[in-house]
Formats: structure tokens, sequence, C-alpha cells
């Protein structure tokens, strides 16, 4: 009974004609289907069919434009020449407009142009996308609970891109486009505002980041442990308390002394999750429109904590006077 | 249990092989590190005994080359056309001759470098560029000992025997498109000066060669109009990188890096960093930009300007260039220590 002690699934479901589903509108349903042995090592075998519809559709068109005008920059800034477009590709960048062009919306397309028509085809896409996943949801007769936790992503992204320039008057605050120079902008970014760390709800964010994964792992491991007595099969086991489900909570009352439900821990990894970019993006929203350092910010509200001095006493030199 | 182990290291066999493809600049153990701050705040130099070793290596010191006997005879009396040395003995001359003979010429070229047949000539370019780098030196010797201290400069902390020194920097970034294709403010590309990062490719045409604000952090708690901006910020970071870089140390050699901008409680290298970058400013505005009148089209770079200094141009990876080995208390020639 080991079948479960490994890192892939090893049973795989199939068959002998595609799942195809319940469902009012199945016309709408792109009605190709396929099995596949790898897929079934990570998930279902089963590949489609897919449900595309008209939100679907427009949002892959205003994600395939976003995607062209950056990578055609990218490619533009490497002189055409795919090898370098390959070698450099993660430092490859499309940069917001520059700092003299405030929230101007028609700058010059090479300095923030294109970037202002990528960011809102991309917006338009991801908003597009979250309309379809609440549609697909209601239509399935779910909740919507899929949609508000993108929905709390989409916040963050719309913070760092949209709102926050907005309030900050200058669309070059907002985040550039490239694997490598969004990184860089955020290190640059708690640089300029004197130390992310010190911002209470960056705090909230990472405490929120680090307890998803650690939810995350508990929960995981909790399953896995007891799918030798099907406790994989959670949604019946919600309903029909059996073996497992019984010594999967014993396990962790016998551990931590409490235990959560076979529902309820899944409300625990649901806000766990949605508060980590919920409250990251209060912490962005917050740097520079009401508070411009935020060590300088937690050393007046007692939050830093002060070290002894190891150094010689130091002075600007600026103050003092250079050499010359 | 079996499988669980077998899978295991081959998921993390897999992904540091994944990591070590698309990564560079791994080192191997053992990393030593040397405590400089209050406990547990990781103020900390790191090293591995390998690149101390290639440090070593890179910083060799010169032969020495003899003191000039005492003299009375003044150079600029027994020769023609010296404008910068003339306040030297004639053996003192001579002997700068033979440092600049061994340190910048070509070993193949010795004297003959800088010198035709006729030695009083300015004809060559490399004598008119020499001329200049000697004022420089004694400049650099003199009013500059906020940041070299009692250690001075000579030629070959720069040139290690060559007649450019190996780290030097022109202006621009890597050519796009152009047209209407996005410029980036030249940001995207990674270089050897922005530390590989995609940050400004050239951070050193506005901070080292013009006199853009480095200092970016705000000093009051809440905002006060718009201050600068994150445009701003990525070039002094890109700048720091590569100041770091040049001095083989990392960010808190000179900051406490809780808060940046705070001087009170931050390293004392900060302020001698600071000078430097208030020397290197200099050097570049007053001797190097206008040696491109001098130099010819093969020294000059794509821009058609001239080499010029950075923090590593001197330190070459080290936070004491020559690992803080004087030979300038030897050369009161150059106006050095020695001469006072």
């Amino acid at each position: 009974m080991s079948v479960f002690e490994n890192i892939f699934s090893q049973v795989q479901v199939r068959p002998l004609e595609p799942e195809w589903g319940a469902g009012e509108d199945e016309g709408e349903r792109i009605k190709v289907s396929a099995f596949s042995h790898w897929l079934g090592i990570l998930g279902n075998a089963q590949l489609g069919p897919i449900y595309l519809g008209y939100y679907g559709l427009l949002s892959v068109i205003f994600g395939f434009f976003a995607i062209e005008i950056i990578g055609l920059n990218m490619l533009a800034s490497v002189n055409w020449s795919p090898i370098e477009f390959l070698r450099q590709l993660p430092w490859l960048a499309l940069e917001p407009p520059k700092p003299e062009y405030g929230l101007k919306l028609f700058p010059p397309l090479r300095e923030g142009g294109w970037w202002l028509m990528a960011g809102g085809f991309l917006t338009a896409s991801i908003l597009l996308w979250w309309m379809r996943m609440y549609k697909r949801a209601r239509d399935l007769k779910l909740g919507t609970h899929t949609a508000w936790a993108f929905a709390s992503a989409i916040w963050l992204y719309l913070v760092l891109g949209f709102i926050r320039p907005i309030l900050m008057g200058h669309w070059s605050e907002a985040v550039p486009f490239g694997i490598f120079p969004h990184l860089d902008w955020t290190a640059a970014f708690s640089l300029r505002y004197g130390n992310l760390y010190y911002d209470p709800f960056h705090m909230l964010s990472i405490a929120f980041l680090y307890g998803s994964a650690l939810l995350f792992a508990m929960h995981g491991a909790t399953i896995l442990s007891v799918g030798r007595f099907g406790g994989e099969r959670e949604v019946e086991q919600i309903v029909y308390r059996g073996t497992a489900a019984e010594r999967a909570a014993l396990f962790w009352r016998w551990t931590m002394g409490f235990n959560a439900t076979m529902e309820s821990i899944h409300r625990w990894g649901w806000w766990f999750a949605v508060l980590t970019p919920l409250t990251g993006g209060i912490g962005i929203l917050l740097t520079g429109t009401v508070v411009d350092n935020w060590y300088l910010w937690a050393v007046q509200h007692h939050v830093a904590p002060a070290y002894p001095h190891m150094f010689p006493p130091v002075v600007d030199p600026a103050i003092s006077g250079g050499a010359q | 249990m079996k499988n669980i182990v077998v899978g295991f290291a081959a998921v993390i066999a897999l992904l540091l092989t994944v990591a070590m493809l698309f990564t560079a600049g791994w080192v191997h153990p053992p990393i030593l590190s040397s405590q400089t701050g209050f406990r547990g705040l990781g103020m900390d130099q790191l090293q591995t005994p390998a690149q101390a070793k290639l440090i070593k290596i890179a910083n060799k010191l010169p032969d020495p080359i003899d003191p000039a006997p005492p003299g009375t005879d003044k150079a600029k009396d027994l020769y023609q056309n010296v404008q910068v040395l003339g306040d030297l003995t004639v053996d003192q001359f001579n002997r700068v001759m033979l440092g600049m003979a061994a340190w910048v010429a070509p070993a193949d070229q010795s004297c003959n470098y800088c010198h035709g047949d006729n030695m009083v000539s300015d004809d060559k370019y490399t004598k008119r560029v020499a001329r200049r780098m000697l004022l420089m030196v004694r400049d650099i010797n003199k009013n500059w000992t906020a940041h070299v201290a009692q250690t001075g400069v000579v030629c070959y902390t720069c040139h290690r025997g060559a007649p450019v020194p190996k780290y030097t920097w022109f202006r621009g970034t890597p050519a796009g498109a152009g047209g209407y294709a996005t410029s980036n403010q030249g940001m995207g590309h990674p270089t050897r000066l922005n530390g590989s990062t995609s940050l400004q490719a050239d951070p050193f045409t506005d901070t080292l060669l013009g006199t853009y604000p480095i200092r970016v952090y705000s000093e009051k708690a809440l905002p006060v109009g718009y201050g600068p901006s994150i445009q701003a910020t990525e070039r002094t970071y890109s700048l720091m990188i590569s100041l770091a870089k040049s001095l083989g140390v990392n960010c808190d050699f000179c900051h406490n890096t809780r808060n940046f901008a705070q001087w009170d409680g931050a390293p004392t290298q900060r302020v001698t960093a600071w000078q430097g970058i208030q020397m290197v400013r200099h050097l570049n505005v007053d001797y190097l930009e206008p040696l491109k009148a001098e130099l010819p089209t093969m020294r000059l770079g794509p821009l058609g300007d001239s080499p010029k200094v950075y923090c590593e141009t001197c330190h070459q990876g080290v936070n004491k260039p020559l690992q803080g080995v004087s030979i300038a208390k030897d050369w009161p020639e150059l106006g050095g220590v020695a001469s006072h």
C-alpha cells in the first residue's frame, strides 16, 4: 500500500470514452479530448474539453496583444537579434514612461507609450479572464470563491501598475515588464521608500505568504498520509465521516491539541492565500502616498529596535564638506 | 519509503542542475565570514579561500625601483620641454621615466611607447597623455588624501603594466533598434558595470561624469511632494552595485543596510567611499574626458569618448587597492606622502 508514498500519482483513471461532464451550455464547449500518460502523472489523464466562450476568447486575444507588444519591444531592444533575445531574455524590459511625463496618456511610444498600451491590454485580458472564471463557476452552480481569490491577486496587480501610480501622479512609479526588471524594481522600490520590511502591511503579507505555504504543506501531507484509507476523496469524507478523516483529525489533535475540519482547512487555506496579496497591496498603496520612509516611520512608532553602535560616529560628509 | 527518498533526491538534483545552468558566479564552501557590526544583524563580509587566492595573484606587486640618489641638478635645467616634472632632480626625473616604462608601456616598446628619436618632441599622443596623467597622480596624492589617505597612488595602482587600465568605462548603452521601439531609459541589459542586473547599463555618465544626485531616499517619514523617481533610484542602485563589486565587498561594508540612508551608525568606510565618488567625478571631468582630444580613435569608445575611471579602475576587486600596500610612499617624485 505504498501507492501514495510517491511524488506523483500512480493511479490513472481512464474511462473508455472521455467524460464530457454535465451542463446546460454544452454547445459552447470545444469538444476535443485526449488522454495523456504524462498528464496523468500530474493530475487527470484527460485533456479537454475546454470552454473558451466570448470572455475567454477576448481575454486570449487581448493577452496576445500585450505579450506581443512586450515581446517585440524586447526584441527591438536587442536590435532584432534572435540570439541576443534568447541570451538576454531574463534581463530584457519594457519600462514605464519617464518621470517627466507624469500621468500623460500618450507619451512618446519609445518613452513609455508601449508600456501603457501593453498594460492596458494586459489589464483588459486579466479582467476578462476574471469574468470568465466567475461565469464558469456560476454556470456550474459553484460558489465564486476562485474568482474572488483571483480578484485578490488582481487587486495587488492594479495597485502596483494603476492605482498607486495614479495617486502618485506618475506612471513612472509603476512596475516594468520583464523578469529581472520587475525584480530589480522591487528592490529599488524598497530602497527608495526606506526599507519595506518596516511596512506593517508588508509584514502581514509575508506572514500570510509563509502561513499559506505552511498550511498547504500541512494539508497536503495530511491528505496524502490518509490516502491509504481513501482520504483523498475529501468531498465524500466531509459528508460521511469515515476512518481517513477521523484519523487525520485525530493526528492533529494529538499533535497540537487542535484540528481543522475537512471543510475548515480549506477556509484557512483560502483566507491565508487571499490575504497575502490583499495586505501586500495595502502596504504598496501606502508607500510613497502616505509614508515616504518606512524605516523612519518605524522609528517614530517604536517599531524599529535600536542596537548598540559598533562604529565610530560618522557624519554626513556632504554637511562637513568634501576634500575640495 | 525508498520511493520518497529517491524521488526527493531526484527533484533536488534536478532543481539544482536547472539553477546552475541558468545562473553564474557559483562558489564552493568554505565561505568565510567576518562580522563587522552588532551580532545578529548580518553585518558580515564574505570571502572564499579561492577568491582570496585569485585576489592575491591579481595584486602582485611590481619589482621595486631603486630610489634616486640625492642631487641638486634640476631636470628642467638639463632637459628641454619638461613641463610637469621640472622640479625633480635629474635622477628623480629618470626614475619616474623608468617607473612609467615598467608600469604603463607595453613590454616590447618601453621608452619608445612615448618617445621618438627626438626626446624633446611632443609628437606622440602617448607622451601628451602621460603628462596629463602625471598631473593627475600628483593631484590625487596632494589633494585627495580624504580618499587615498597616506597610501597614495602611483601609475601602477591602475595600469598594472598595461597602457590602458584594465577596468575603464565608456558612455553609452547597448544599442537597440531605435525608432518607435522602447528606449527603456538605458535599462534592461546585463553589463559588467551594472553587475549583470537589468538596471541602467551605464550608471556612470550621470553620476561619475555628471553630477546627477545619487541620494534618493527621503529624510522624513511622511511625504513632502514628489521625491526622486524609481528610475533615479535604479540608477543609484546600479552605481552602488558596481561600487561594491569593484571593491569586492557587500553593501554592508559601507551601509547599515536596514537604513541605507543613515550616516549615524554606518561603517566609517562610507565616508571614504563618498570622498572617492567626489574624487572620481573630479578625475573624469578634469583629466579623462578632455583626453578624447588627444587619443586616437582606437582608444575611444563607441560614442567617441575617452576611457574613464570608476572605483574598479584602481580597486580591482579589493577594498584597498593592491591590498593596501603603499607604493607611493617610496615615490616622493609623484607627490605622495613621501614628498611632504
